[in-house]
C-alpha cells in the first residue's frame, strides 16, 4: 500500500537525509557509512543509463563493506581534486513501503577548490528506501540518479 | 593558422621533447581538427549492436564534429555530419534513437539513412511563387558522409578518401587484439561520460605512458592489478601510432616478481602499502580468452581506447571540446551469452574504471595538473626518456613511455610539424 508518511516521519526522513548530506560535506565518510544496513546497495547511475534501461553504475556498493573500501581507498590509495563538496538536499519526499519508508529528494552537490573557487559539480535525485533498525532510520538502498552524467573532472567523495 | 606549425619546436627527432604550447595552442587545436581527425586515420564511431535494427541511430563526435551514426533499410551502416546543408543546424536532435530518416526542425529538410536529400518543403513555391530555384540540385545537398569500416562489429569512419583500409590502419596487433575483445556478439552494458579540463593529447599521452600506472594508480598497485615489477609490456603498431599496455595474469609480486619491489619504489611509500579490501571479490578475474592477459588498454590512434580491465570492457571515444577541454564517453560491454553472474560481476569490476574509477579516477586529475601549469612557457617541453631514446620499439616491461614518442612522431607528420629543431 502507497501512503505519504506522516508528518512526524518526514520530520525523521528530512533529519536523516541532513545527516546525510553534512556528514558528507564534513569529510566524516566513515560516519557516513554508518547510516548503511549492512546489506545495503549504494550506486551512482546516470540518467542517460536509467533512461535506456543500462544497468551500468558510475560507483557501486552492494554492500557495507564495499562502501567501507571505497572510503577506505579514497583515505589511502585514490588521488583526486582537493576539494570541498556541499550538498544543497531538497524536501524529502516520503512514502510507506513493506518493512520502511520510500524516500527521494533532489540535490545540488557544489565542488570548492581550496583557493575558494566553486563551481556546480553535480545535480540529480536520491531514491532511497529506509528502514528503521535499533530505533534509528537507516538506508537499505540508496541510488543517486546524476543529471550531470557528463562527471567533471572525476567522482572521488560519494554523493 | 598554419603559421602555428611552425610557432614550436621539436627538438628531438626520436620525440624525446614535446612543447608545452602543443596542448594550449587554439591554432594548433584547430588545425588538428582538419589534419588528425579528418585526416588519413579512421576514428571510432560506435559499436554495430548499438544499432541493431534498421533506423537505429546514435548521435557521436569525431573531434568536435558531431556526427550520425546509423543503420540503413539495407542493414549497412552509414555516418554524417549532424549539420544541414541548407543552413547549418543541428539536424537529429536526438543522441540515440529509430528513425526514418533525419529531418532538420529549422526548415524540416530531410534526409534518408544514407545522408541523402530526399525532400524539402515548398520547394517550387506557393502557386509557382518563391521556393528554391528550378535547377537546384537535391543530389548536391545531402550530409556530408565519412567512409565506414566494420571490424567484428565495431565501426570505424574516416573523412579521408586516401587513408589506407582499415585492417592496414590498425595492423596487426590492434587487428588482433578487437578480434579478441569482440569475438562474439557483445550487448551494451551502459555509458559513462567524463569531461576532463584539459587538452586531449595530455590524454593520449597518459594511455601511451604505462609507467605512470604503477605510480599514480595506487590502488592498482596496493592490489596487485598491475605493479611495475610485474610482467607487462607496451606493443605497437608499425607505426606506432597507437599502443596496447598490457599486463599479464599472475603478475601479483608475491607471486613471481623480483623482490626488488621495495626498493624500486624509494620512500615514495609506494612499494609497502598495506591496504585491505573488505569485500575482494571484485578483483577477481575470470579468465575469458585464450591468452593470460588480464589487462590490456588498446590506444587506437587517434581518438579511442579498448579497455579489459581484468573482466571489465569498454571502449573510450574522446570528443574534444576546445584546446582546453574534451569528454570521454565510454561504452562499457559484456557477451551476449553471459549469464546473470558474470554480467554483474562485470558491473561490480566496473568500479574499478571510469571517472569515478578506483583504479582509474587520478588519470582526470593528472590531466589536470598538467594543463593548467603548462600554461606559459609554450617552447619549454615535456621530457619522455623512460624506456630510452632513440628508436621506438615494442617494451617488455612498464617503466616506459616509449609509446608516446611514437604518437608524436606520427602526429607531427599529419600536422606537418617538423621534429628535430636546434637545441638539445
Amino acid at each position: 500500500m502507497i501512503a505519504e508518511a506522516v508528518p512526524e516521519m518526514f520530520v525523521r526522513l528530512s533529519i536523516l537525509f541532513e545527516e546525510y548530506g553534512r556528514l558528507l560535506d564534513e569529510d566524516r565518510l566513515e560516519d557516513w557509512t554508518e547510516l548503511f544496513v549492512e546489506d545495503c546497495h549504494y550506486d551512482i547511475v546516470s540518467r542517460e543509463n536509467v533512461r535506456q534501461n543500462l544497468p551500468l553504475s558510475l560507483m557501486l556498493c552492494d554492500s557495507k563493506d564495499m562502501l567501507r573500501d571505497r572510503v577506505s581507498a579514497l583515505r589511502q590509495a585514490n588521488i583526486f581534486n582537493i576539494h570541498t563538496d556541499c550538498h544543497v538536499i531538497g524536501p524529502v519526499h516520503g512514502t510507506v513501503m513493506a518493512g520502511g519508508w520510500e524516500a527521494s529528494a533532489a540535490y545540488a552537490l557544489y565542488q570548492s577548490t581550496q583557493e575558494g573557487e566553486t563551481r556546480l559539480f553535480s545535480v540529480g535525485r536520491y531514491h532511497a528506501q529506509v528502514v528503521e533498525q535499533g530505533g534509528r532510520l537507516c538506508f537499505a538502498r540508496q541510488r543517486v540518479v546524476v543529471d550531470t552524467g557528463a562527471i567533471l573532472t572525476l567522482l572521488a567523495t560519494p554523493i | 593558422m598554419t603559421a602555428a606549425v611552425q610557432r614550436y619546436v621539436f627538438p628531438a627527432t626520436d620525440g624525446s621533447r614535446i612543447p608545452y604550447g602543443m596542448y594550449r595552442d587554439a591554432d594548433i587545436y584547430a588545425l588538428e581538427q582538419e589534419r588528425i581527425f579528418r585526416g588519413p586515420v579512421w576514428n571510432y564511431l560506435a559499436l554495430e549492436c548499438e544499432m541493431p535494427a534498421p533506423g537505429d541511430f546514435r548521435v557521436i563526435a569525431v573531434g568536435d564534429t558531431p556526427v550520425i551514426v546509423n543503420r540503413a533499410r539495407d542493414g549497412s551502416i552509414h555516418a554524417m555530419v549532424n549539420r544541414c546543408a541548407h543552413r547549418g543546424s543541428i539536424v537529429q536532435r536526438q543522441i540515440y534513437g529509430n528513425a526514418r530518416g533525419h529531418i532538420c526542425c529549422y526548415h524540416q529538410w530531410s534526409y534518408d539513412l544514407t545522408g541523402r536529400l530526399v525532400s524539402v518543403p515548398f520547394r517550387r513555391g506557393v502557386k509557382g511563387v518563391g521556393g528554391l530555384p528550378a535547377d537546384f540540385d537535391m543530389g548536391c545537398h545531402g550530409l556530408q558522409t565519412l567512409r565506414v569500416s566494420v571490424l567484428n562489429g565495431v565501426i570505424f569512419g574516416s573523412f579521408s578518401e586516401d587513408v589506407e583500409p582499415l585492417e592496414e590502419f590498425l595492423d596487426a596487433p590492434f587487428v588482433a587484439q578487437i578480434k579478441r575483445l569482440f569475438h562474439k556478439p557483445p550487448v551494451v552494458l551502459g555509458y559513462q561520460r567524463q569531461r576532463i579540463f584539459g587538452n586531449w593529447k595530455l590524454y593520449t599521452d597518459n594511455l601511451r605512458d604505462p609507467n605512470h600506472g604503477g605510480l599514480l594508480h595506487m590502488f592498482q598497485i596496493t592490489f596487485g592489478i598491475a605493479r611495475l615489477s610485474g610482467r607487462g609490456g607496451a606493443t605497437m603498431d608499425r607505426e606506432h601510432k597507437h599502443n596496447m599496455s598490457w599486463a599479464a595474469q599472475g603478475s601479483r609480486p608475491e607471486d613471481d616478481a623480483p623482490a626488488d619491489t621495495k626498493e624500486g619504489y624509494g620512500d615514495t611509500g609506494r612499494g609497502d602499502m598495506d591496504i585491505r579490501l573488505r569485500d575482494p571479490s571484485m578483483l577477481r578475474y575470470h579468465k575469458e580468452y585464450p591468452d593470460d592477459l588480464s589487462l590490456t588498454v588498446a590506444s587506437i590512434f587517434p581518438n579511442c581506447a579498448f579497455q579489459q580491465i581484468g573482466n571489465t570492457l569498454a571502449v573510450r571515444q574522446f570528443r574534444t571540446k576546445s584546446a582546453d577541454e574534451f569528454e570521454i564517453v565510454s561504452t562499457y560491454f559484456g557477451y551476449a551469452d553471459d549469464d546473470e553472474a558474470m554480467q554483474r560481476h562485470r558491473l561490480r569490476k566496473a568500479n574499478l574504471a571510469g571517472p569515478a574509477g578506483l583504479v582509474s579516477m587520478e588519470d582526470g586529475e593528472a590531466v589536470e595538473l598538467v594543463h593548467r601549469a603548462i600554461v606559459r612557457d609554450g617552447e619549454k617541453h615535456s621530457v619522455v626518456e623512460f624506456g630510452g631514446r632513440g628508436d621506438i620499439v615494442d617494451q617488455e616491461n612498464l617503466v616506459t613511455d616509449v609509446p608516446m614518442r611514437g604518437f608524436w612522431i606520427h602526429y607531427c607528420k599529419l600536422m606537418g610539424i617538423a621534429t628535430g629543431g636546434s637545441h638539445l
